[in-house]
């Protein structure tokens, strides 16, 4: 106690902000940055969760950039992003407008964009597994066959399997992004409208010189929050192929689910803690590009 | 208020005597188990029998979720924490052995060569010198399962060979007017038990040996390796397939769906087909070539005492798990989960080896192999894609079984260096 008072306001001030501060710092000091670190730390050892770790170097990185099926992985983690994110921003936004100018059963139809979010992404992914199967059970391969067009294989194919396991995952995120774009929209002021209507400004100069500039602080933080979500796709394609996960063939398997795979069925610690430090390395630079994205606004 | 905390004190301390008295009488051991709802219904029995005949021991049982078994265990035991007595499974053997979580079986209680004689011949996998480590309550194997109102209608009977049950399955299969499969002669897939059924049945019968130096070396990519794999294939190519590949998403849900005339599956599918209504089954022994040559694959999940247990928990576990290993248990767990005894002397009873349902698995038995994983789901992957090669790709079954020879070679490689 002595201690304290005679400490100077300043200082009492610091002994304060950490004393509310040693909270959150111990959180993320024992919760977020000790297993981050140990991460690190196992993905130069060797460890089947039962034994001894044993220092192994480079050589889990080594058999990484070796490993085909890791490249296969990386291809198919970035077609999630490459094609998730721009798809699922411009239909987002085409909703989003066009649902701002709408009066008549907005709320209505405002919740119903935004109720796939709300649900579950397993209960989504097995509803959406059996839209997919064959004949005679699956719904669209029905509708198909109903009006004779061949059926399509969509989980049991190479090339339409990651489209088909992408879809509802665009879906599922569409409402977070409608609404993130209408408040966007909502925000820009009416004065700016006004002026162009005087002018007489057609609407797609609107659109293009006023809505999308202004919507840019909008448009970069739906970008970089469904990357990252593209990135760490996991649920979708493992609920929609728990025989085979993340098949066929790996092709629609995402990094996520081979980091999973690799450490909880083949207890191979070090070398899917390897897989993590790379997501890392490509989550880190996502965010660092969002940054200096920001920055220069 | 002093003579009250006076009061209070004392009551505490006889409390915590009284404590420690019945800890010394009685002592308690920790069991672990995979949470399965009739497994865990089965030991409950079991327990409660072992307890009524052992009155200074109880047997606390703990489950867990199937996905977190086994990083519990690794966490706890080193920890001095978790089981006395813990289960696992048969192909995680050597890692629980070298991670020094398990300590092998008194041999005074459970000497080698009476075990090799009372046990089906499988278990001695699990023995190391003249010591055993671990041993099964139950035993599992694969049958074919047949749908019997579908059998009926295309009037064909249960097959007993490969050509019969191939002719069977034709009868059965049904397509719409586009050509699209509407109900499969015979379920195949590698993601469900199929895989075993080649590895350790098909292969055989066609007369090779899947693997060499104790399931350290792959040896399918053989004439009798091809010969299995195109065996196999015929079932899902051709115009004339009787089956396709992710038919009604699952084989096993196919067939209860009764969209299947066949399906190979294990003798724990026995209680959830006994659960689906309206669904008329039977069970048969795996079909067999035309020259009679029968394989079958088994597999198990067995008890072992953890290097925690020491002294008087030691002791209690040696007894448990003496109890967990008699004819009785055995019995019960084959009346509550339907998995097989692991002791010809229950199994081959009279009464178990005629059952209808069971006696086709346990007769089974007696030409089952066991396959030494280094990593299951990782094998059978390399099983799935095996086939997906053929069907999606268009690539030959010889070529595509070299590439899966030599990919479960490296596993395998890997795990034992």
């Amino acid at each position: 106690m002595q201690f304290y008072s005679n400490l100077s306001i300043k200082q009492k001030q610091i002994v304060w902000a950490w004393g509310f501060l040693a909270l959150p710092v111990l959180f993320y000091g024992i919760i977020r940055f000790y297993p981050t670190g140990t991460a690190f730390v196992i993905s130069f050892q060797e460890w089947n969760l039962l034994g001894d770790r044993t220092w192994i170097g480079w050589e889990n990185y080594i058999e990484l950039w070796n490993d085909p099926v890791f490249w296969k992985v990386f291809v198919n983690t970035f077609e999630y992003l490459l094609i998730g994110t721009p798809l699922s921003l411009v239909v987002s936004f085409i909703i989003a407008y066009h649902l701002d100018k709408l009066r008549f059963m907005h709320g209505f139809l405002r919740m119903l964009y935004f109720l796939p979010f709300m649900t579950s992404a397993v209960a989504m992914a097995w509803v959406w597994r059996w839209f997919y199967q064959d004949v005679p059970i699956g719904l669209f391969n029905n509708l198909l066959a109903a009006i004779g067009i061949p059926q399509i294989a969509f989980l049991n194919s190479t090339t339409n399997a990651l489209p088909a396991v992408l879809a509802p995952a665009v879906w599922a995120g569409l409402g977070f992004q409608v609404i993130i774009f209408m408040a966007g929209l909502r925000a820009i002021p009416q004065s700016y409208y006004e002026a162009a209507k005087i002018d007489g400004v057609g609407w797609w100069t609107v659109l293009t010189q006023i809505t999308i500039p202004l919507l840019r602080p909008t448009i970069v933080f739906i970008v970089v929050f469904s990357s990252i979500g593209f990135l760490r796709i996991f649920d979708h394609v493992f609920n929609m192929t728990t025989n085979n996960p993340g098949g066929p063939l790996n092709s629609t398997k995402p990094l996520v689910l081979m980091i999973y795979d690799i450490a909880f069925n083949g207890f191979n610690m070090g070398y899917a803690a390897a897989q993590t430090v790379v997501l890392f390395l490509i989550l880190l630079l996502v965010s660092l590009a969002q940054l200096w994205l920001l920055r220069s606004d | 208020m002093t003579r009250y905390l006076k009061g209070m004190a004392l009551a505490g301390m006889s409390s915590a005597m009284a404590l420690v008295g019945s800890a010394a009488s009685a002592v308690e051991i920790e069991y672990w188990q995979y949470f399965f709802d009739a497994r865990v219904t089965a030991m409950e029995q079991l327990i409660e029998n072992f307890e009524a005949a052992n009155p200074d021991i109880t047997v606390k049982m703990t489950h867990f979720p199937y996905a977190d078994y086994r990083t519990k265990v690794a966490a706890a035991i080193p920890a001095g924490e978790g089981p006395d007595v813990v289960q696992l499974f048969y192909g995680w053997l050597n890692d629980y052995v070298a991670a020094d979580l398990i300590q092998p079986l008194p041999a005074e209680t459970f000497p080698a060569s009476q075990i090799d004689e009372d046990f089906f011949p499988m278990v001695q996998a699990m023995k190391d010198g003249d010591q055993y480590w671990a041993l099964p309550t139950a035993v599992r194997s694969l049958a074919l399962f047949y749908n019997e109102r579908l059998l009926d209608e295309a009037g064909v009977e249960p097959p007993t060979t490969f050509d019969e049950m191939m002719t069977a399955a034709k009868a059965m299969t049904k397509r719409d007017g586009a050509g699209n499969i509407t109900q499969v002669g015979m379920t195949a897939g590698m993601t469900a038990q199929d895989h075993h059924w080649w590895r350790e049945g098909l292969i055989r019968q066609f007369g090779g040996e899947p693997y060499l130096d104790d399931y350290q070396t792959v040896n399918y990519n053989s004439d009798a390796g091809l010969q299995a794999l195109e065996f196999y294939a015929s079932l899902f190519s051709g115009d004339d397939a009787v089956s396709a590949i992710g038919f009604m998403d699952e084989p096993q849900a196919a067939f209860k769906a009764g969209r299947a005339g066949f399906h190979i599956d294990g003798s724990f599918r026995i209680g959830s087909l006994d659960k689906t209504r309206g669904l008329k089954w039977g069970v048969t022994e795996l079909p067999a070539t035309a020259e009679g040559a029968r394989s079958n694959y088994s597999s198990y999940w067995v008890n072992a005492i953890t290097t925690k247990a020491e002294g008087e928990k030691y002791d209690a576990a040696v007894k448990f798990m003496e109890y967990v290993t008699s004819d009785e248990a055995m019995q019960i767990w084959l009346d509550v989960v339907g998995e097989l005894p692991a002791k010809p002397s229950v199994g081959l009873t009279e009464a178990n080896a005629n059952n209808e349902t069971y006696g086709p698995f346990i007769r089974g038995l007696a030409y089952a192999n066991t396959t030494k994983f280094a990593n299951e789901s990782g094998q059978r992957q390399l099983m799935v894609e095996m086939v997906e090669r053929m069907t999606l790709e268009g690539m030959s079954a010889a070529d595509s079984l070299a590439i899966a020879a030599e990919a479960e070679q490296k596993i395998l490689d890997d795990y034992y260096k």
